[in-house]
């Protein structure tokens, strides 16, 4: 644990970065800037997950492997969203939200 | 000492990650995004979580972004503004996002957490051995499933991104 930090201050900054995501995930208007917002967000729960592991169960690992596994299908859904964004600018010529019509229905 | 490095690293986190979402350049946005990852592996390197932020500055801050600028590099151009959205959506958004947050705080200072206090460094070696264990609370079934997962979306990838033949019903000849 980091000497003279208590748990709130941490569980503070990572409810920050968390709400930071949320709003940047309902106001950006386009596909890459909300994978940016999905990755805050992921990365704040990963956060809360280590700390939770270390500062109460520090004997414990479970938390720290969980967050190797968030991590892992953080990366497999990147790569997915990376190929269907390529995919959809290739068909549409567009990446924005308002123009994306084909997976609607 | 260390509870000022957490300051400075807190502040880097929380500045960046709201320039993050609210800067008006696609590649910017990306480039900020790598530093609040960056704070994030601070932070473990403070928590004495070394594998942990080793895993997190190779498959985020090389893997994540690197895809992410490529994906960048090839939709966009550069000096490409973004559209922002509306000032009343955005002050909605804020509005919605403070009583959310309010909400998350007043619950977290109102749980008495039980703290042990500690100062255990954890291994790369206990890691590797609880991931691989077999036994009550072992984690080798979902270690081999992610594999599965990684193997599924990789292909999975491919297939998407290299697409086939194009049918567009407006114009034959894309």
């Amino acid at each position: 644990m980091i000497a003279g930090i208590s748990i709130y201050e941490i569980l503070s900054v990572t409810s920050i970065l968390f709400f930071i995501g949320v709003y940047g995930f309902i106001t950006r208007k386009n596909l890459i800037s909300i994978l940016i917002s999905i990755e805050l967000i992921l990365n704040a729960s990963v956060v809360n997950f280590v700390v939770i592991n270390k500062y109460l169960y520090p004997d414990m690992l479970q938390g720290v492997l969980f967050s190797i596994f968030i991590i892992a299908v953080a990366a497999a859904e990147t790569a997915l969203a990376v190929s269907i964004i390529i995919n959809l600018y290739r068909q549409i010529n567009s990446v924005e939200v308002k123009d994306i019509e084909t997976m609607k229905y | 000492m260390e509870k000022y490095i957490f300051y400075i690293l807190a502040l880097i986190m929380i500045v960046f990650a709201i320039a993050s979402v609210t800067s008006r350049k696609m590649l910017r946005s990306v480039i900020f995004l790598l530093f609040v990852l960056c704070g994030i592996a601070g932070v473990y390197f403070l928590i004495d979580y070394n594998f942990l932020a080793a895993i997190q500055l190779t498959v985020y801050a090389g893997g994540i972004i690197v895809l992410i600028i490529f994906s960048v590099l090839l939709v966009h151009h550069i000096e490409m503004e973004l559209e922002i959205a509306k000032t009343s959506k955005k002050i909605i958004t804020v509005l919605a996002c403070l009583i959310g947050l309010g909400v998350f705080l007043t619950t977290i200072y109102a749980h008495d957490f039980i703290v042990v206090e500690n100062y255990i460094t954890t291994t790369t070696a206990d890691i590797g051995r609880k991931l691989l264990s077999y036994e009550d609370g072992g984690f080798i079934l979902p270690f081999e499933v992610i594999s599965v997962l990684l193997l599924a979306a990789m292909i999975g990838a491919i297939v998407i991104a290299k697409g086939g033949k194009l049918t567009n019903k407006n114009n034959k000849t894309i």
